[in-house]
């Protein structure tokens, strides 16, 4: 018999303060925002995404080009879920000849990442492509580094990473869940 | 001398007006006796323990292909007539759309020969109408009935030429010889796959419709009217053709029909579904000519059996092999593997009320004697009825016996049913052909060949 | 940010462009087919889970590369037993813009006759790894044969008078695409119903989405068996309700969406007509008709059309047309068919 433990890796407030982080190392990293554009990895991605690009545009009191991408039809992983993930589109400025900072909520095996190159690939041509991810559960599966990274959070490969926006309450949080096998019984 | 005493047996003979449980015996291939404690006297008999069980003549088949010369892969004489016993047929009427056509002396007495040899039970032959049924010019009937045919017919075709028709009856009444037509309007069905409804509709097949069957029918009732010869409309499908039939009876035309199992108790919708209307398939061991039709086909032609306007149920036994009918809709084969299911089939209707258990067992044996003069024509006076003296032609048969059609308990090749893992009620347990015990069903083992133990039975 | 700014919890920082990232992930995928063989067991919960796919795969086909390798490794082998370049081309496309091997085969009735059963072929096939068998065979069952000789997902791309599922479901996107729901609008479909494939999946289809369906043409084109009361009450569900009319004005009268039927020369038999001339005075759907259809209506055709006989040429090339735009739309749905099959297909082996 097993039990789920869940626990908090940040809270609402500890997620806020990563994320003004986050923020401010894209755009040290950058020096600055000329030429830069925030793509989303869909579905995880999207919605840190936005949030990033309304504290850059805070600090840098300029308006950055961003958008969302979805991979779905570059993945490689066909026929593991039933019903099939949905196909949310994506929703791209130009990229040819920019910086693409590709954005993503937590990186694991590497497999999402590397169909989002594989997307932007067929999209357009970027100057280059860079990585930042709110958390780093380890557990690679490709050769796949990010270059900016909010938290890293050792993880065993059965954990459960999860990061909630809640409309509703207004909180946000950022959970571990772990399978715990009891021997008791 | 062999004699063969059955003990016991509910013994029905529609013919003789009997109903009753008493004793039967035989004696060298005839029935000698029937009556109460008749076995008890007897000595130095096979005896059989019928207590609880029915016993009526042999049944008697009008139309039935046993493929062989020239489709040997289908069927054969050998393994028809063995279907034939395992579902109480005793003589069966053996359609000429064989390769070659029975149309010539030679190809009958080729055939004879070939039943002589290895046919389990008795096998009448039936010649063509046309020559090669070709539907152009008569087979010559005389040299026909020499040979010992019962009938003619082209059937799988209808002679579709009304002058022609017209002559075929005309020139047979002649020797009185039946002229069983398969009664549909080519024009009409031509790459008809199914009957024509909302099922076909929905199938997207071309469908065969009612009304091609009924204008054959009327047309060859005024045929047979005009000329006085006899029709015999094979496989009669539709409510239409029954009252046409019935009409035509009452003005005293000479005119006899058949009904087969699967039309008394199958419908179109069988084609396309097993249950749910939403999932469709298309099932071509329901695929038969002329093709299985409505509700109210079904319940009229129950009313023309319990009636007596249509004569005789017949099987229309059709196999095929798995390569004819494991295909395309369109180019499989049309029919049924119908011997060894008949009977439980039809009585389907006997347990829904339609018509008592005395009347199915007219029309598959006294019925359809009566239809064709069979009796006459053999010379075996009696045959269809358990009157002494007729050939000792039995079936024992438990009229509520559950049991499950499992194709791989067929003697014939043919496992070509609809009817497969179907639970039906009613089981042939006995056939008995000229007083030699041709299949006996397993579970009545411990009831057969009975030392003789007078006092113990 | 300063020190002194006081911290801020997430939820603040929401912004109103926050909805326009998510997109629309939130809608939920239905698919339970093995096979797609009609549109009669299809829900309106399916046929709008392929819309909505086939819309994101319109996008696809809009980028400068054209590709989205999801199928990658997965076989789609185009059996066609029937001539047919635009469906054909359409299925070879739809599955090389997904990364799936593609490979057609031109079968021929008259081998099956001669030699090759259609069980042999596609058990040939099969043991070739094929995943997907997209068939058009000139008889209606063929494909309901085929899947059951197969491991592989069967799609119907038409067989003889019975189904063609995915132009139905092309023709139902592009009316989506155009006028939104299709709830209670008035579909009149005109010309040889009796053996049009496209009419009957058509009518599935349409009437799983809730529209009003008239058939119209000539009652020797018009099988009996459609009306409800030609089959008994609890087989009412056996077959779509619609509405059967001859007279065309009748019809059209207040059509949200007119669909003209090819007349089927080749598959007429024994005259069911009396000549082409004579149905075009009686049922060719011309400009002069449509002007009694709701002034924004829609034209269709599932091609390839005869103008002068069953569409005049002026309206076929109109602006209520959308024959052009059915081609293009083909390609969307017939990707999202294979992307849900092959989705359906893996996740039964695995």
């Amino acid at each position: 018999m097993s039990t789920v433990a869940v626990s908090t890796v940040l809270d609402d407030v500890a997620l806020g303060r990563t994320v003004r982080r986050l923020a401010h190392e894209i755009i040290e990293f950058h020096d600055g925002v000329d030429n830069i554009v925030l793509v989303g990895i869909q579905t995880g991605g999207a919605m840190l995404t936005s949030l990033l690009v309304l504290e850059i545009e805070k600090i840098e009191a300029t308006s950055i080009p961003w958008g969302t991408l979805d991979i779905t039809l570059h993945r490689d992983d066909l026929g593991l879920e039933i019903p099939p993930i949905t196909v949310a589109g994506s929703n791209l400025p130009d990229i040819d000849g920019r910086i693409v900072v590709l954005i993503d909520d937590v990186l694991f095996t590497g497999r999402s990442v590397r169909a989002a190159l594989d997307a932007i690939n067929h999209l357009g041509r970027p100057e280059a492509v860079r990585l930042a991810v709110l958390v780093d559960r380890g557990h690679r599966e490709l050769p796949i580094r990010a270059d900016i990274v909010g938290k890293n959070i050792p993880t065993s490969f059965d954990d459960k990473v999860q990061v909630t926006y809640d409309d509703q309450t207004g909180s946000s949080v950022v959970l571990l869940r772990q399978e715990m096998i009891n021997d008791d019984i | 001398m062999t004699t063969l005493a059955i003990h016991n047996a509910r013994i029905i003979d529609p013919e003789l007006n009997l109903d009753g449980i008493v004793d039967i015996v035989l004696v060298d291939g005839r029935i000698a006796r029937v009556g109460p404690n008749e076995a008890e006297m007897v000595i130095d008999a096979e005896r059989i323990d019928a207590t609880g069980l029915v016993v009526s003549a042999g049944f008697v088949d009008l139309h039935c292909h046993l493929r062989e010369p020239g489709f040997e892969y289908k069927e054969t004489i050998a393994t028809g007539t063995a279907a034939a016993a395992r579902g109480g047929f005793t003589t069966v009427c053996a359609m000429p759309n064989t390769s070659p056509p029975m149309d010539s002396q030679a190809s009958i007495e080729s055939l004879l020969r070939q039943i002589e040899q290895s046919a389990q039970v008795r096998v009448l032959p039936i010649g063509c109408i046309t020559v090669g049924r070709q539907g152009d010019e008569l087979a010559p009937a005389g040299e026909l009935v020499d040979s010992g045919v019962v009938a003619l017919s082209d059937d799988g075709d209808a002679v579709a030429d009304a002058a022609l028709m017209q002559a075929a009856l005309s020139y047979s009444s002649l020797f009185n010889l039946p002229v069983s037509q398969h009664a549909e309007d080519p024009s009409l069905v031509s790459d008809g796959q199914m009957h024509e409804g909302w099922v076909s509709t929905r199938l997207g097949l071309r469908g065969r419709p009612s009304s091609a069957e009924e204008i054959f029918v009327a047309r060859d009732i005024a045929l047979a009217e005009l000329t006085g010869g006899h029709l015999h409309i094979a496989h009669v499908s539709t409510a239409g053709s029954v009252a046409l039939i019935a009409a035509a009876k009452a003005r005293g035309v000479n005119v006899t029909a058949e009904v087969t199992p699967h039309h008394l108790t199958l419908t179109h919708e069988l084609v396309a579904f097993d249950g749910n209307y939403k999932d469709i398939r298309y099932d071509a061991s329901a695929k038969v000519n002329p093709p299985l039709r409505v509700d109210s086909d079904l319940e009229a032609l129950g009313i023309g059996i319990r009636d007596g306007i249509i004569d005789a149920i017949a099987t229309d036994h059709a196999p095929h092999s798995l390569s004819d009918k494991e295909i395309e809709f369109d180019l499989a084969a049309p029919g049924i593997s119908m011997l060894e299911t008949a009977f439980a089939l039809t009585m389907t209707r006997v347990h829904d009320g339609t018509f008592p258990l005395g009347t199915l067992i007219r029309s598959l044996t006294s019925a359809p004697v009566r239809a064709w003069d069979l009796d006459k024509r053999t010379g075996l006076s009696g045959l269809g009825t358990l009157a002494p003296g007729a050939p000792a032609d039995l079936v024992i048969f438990d009229p509520d016996m559950e049991w499950t059609v499992d194709v791989g308990d067929f003697r014939s090749k043919g496992k070509n049913t609809p009817l497969a893992g179907r639970t039906l009620k009613g089981k042939v347990l006995v056939t008995i052909s000229e007083g030699e015990i041709m299949h006996a069903d397993s579970i009545v083992a411990g009831r057969l060949r009975l030392t003789d133990r007078n006092e113990d039975i | 940010m300063t020190s002194n700014e006081p911290e801020k919890p997430i939820d603040s920082m929401l912004g109103s462009n926050v909805e326009g990232a998510l997109g629309t992930a939130t809608q939920d995928v239905v698919w339970n087919h093995d096979h797609v063989l009609d549109l009669d067991d299809f829900s309106f919960e399916e046929i709008e889970s392929v819309i909505n796919l086939a819309g994101k795969m319109r996008e696809v086909l809009d980028r400068r590369i054209a590709r989205a390798p999801i199928l990658r490794g997965f076989t789609v082998i185009n059996l066609f037993f029937e001539p047919s370049t635009r469906t054909r081309a359409s299925f070879e496309l739809a599955g090389k813009v997904l990364g799936a091997d593609v490979i057609s085969v031109s079968a021929n009735t008259s081998s099956v006759v001669k030699g090759e059963s259609l069980i042999d072929t596609v058990k040939t096939l099969s043991a070739m790894t094929a995943d997907a068998i997209v068939m058009r065979h000139e008889m209606s069952g063929a494909p309901y044969l085929a899947s059951r000789y197969t491991r592989a997902s069967v799609i119907n791309a038409g067989d003889g008078s019975h189904a063609h599922p995915t132009q139905a479901l092309l023709d139902i996107y592009t009316l989506t695409q155009r006028l939104g729901d299709l709830k209670n609008k008035k579909i009149v479909m005109v010309g040889d119903i009796s053996h049009s494939r496209v009419a009957r999946s058509g009518m599935w289809g349409f009437s799983a989405m809730g529209a009003k369906v008239v058939l119209c043409g000539p009652p020797t084109l018009l099988p009996s068996g459609f009306s409800v009361s030609e089959r008994p009450a609890h087989a009412r569900s056996a077959l779509p309700d619609v509405d059967i009319q001859t007279d065309i004005d009748v019809a059209i009268k207040d059509a949200d969406v007119v669909m003209a039927l090819r007349l089927q020369k080749e598959r007429q038999q024994g005259g069911l007509l009396p000549s082409l001339h004579e149905y075009s005075r009686l049922y060719q759907v011309t400009s002069e008709r449509l002007s009694k259809a709701k002034s924004n209506h829609i034209l269709m055709h599932p091609g390839p059309k005869n103008e002068g006989i069953e569409i005049g040429g002026d309206v076929a090339s109109g602006s209520n047309s959308t024959i052009e735009e059915q081609v293009t739309n083909g390609v969307a749905v017939r990707m999202a068919l294979l992307y849900l099959i092959a989705q359906k297909n893996r996740g039964r082996i695995n």
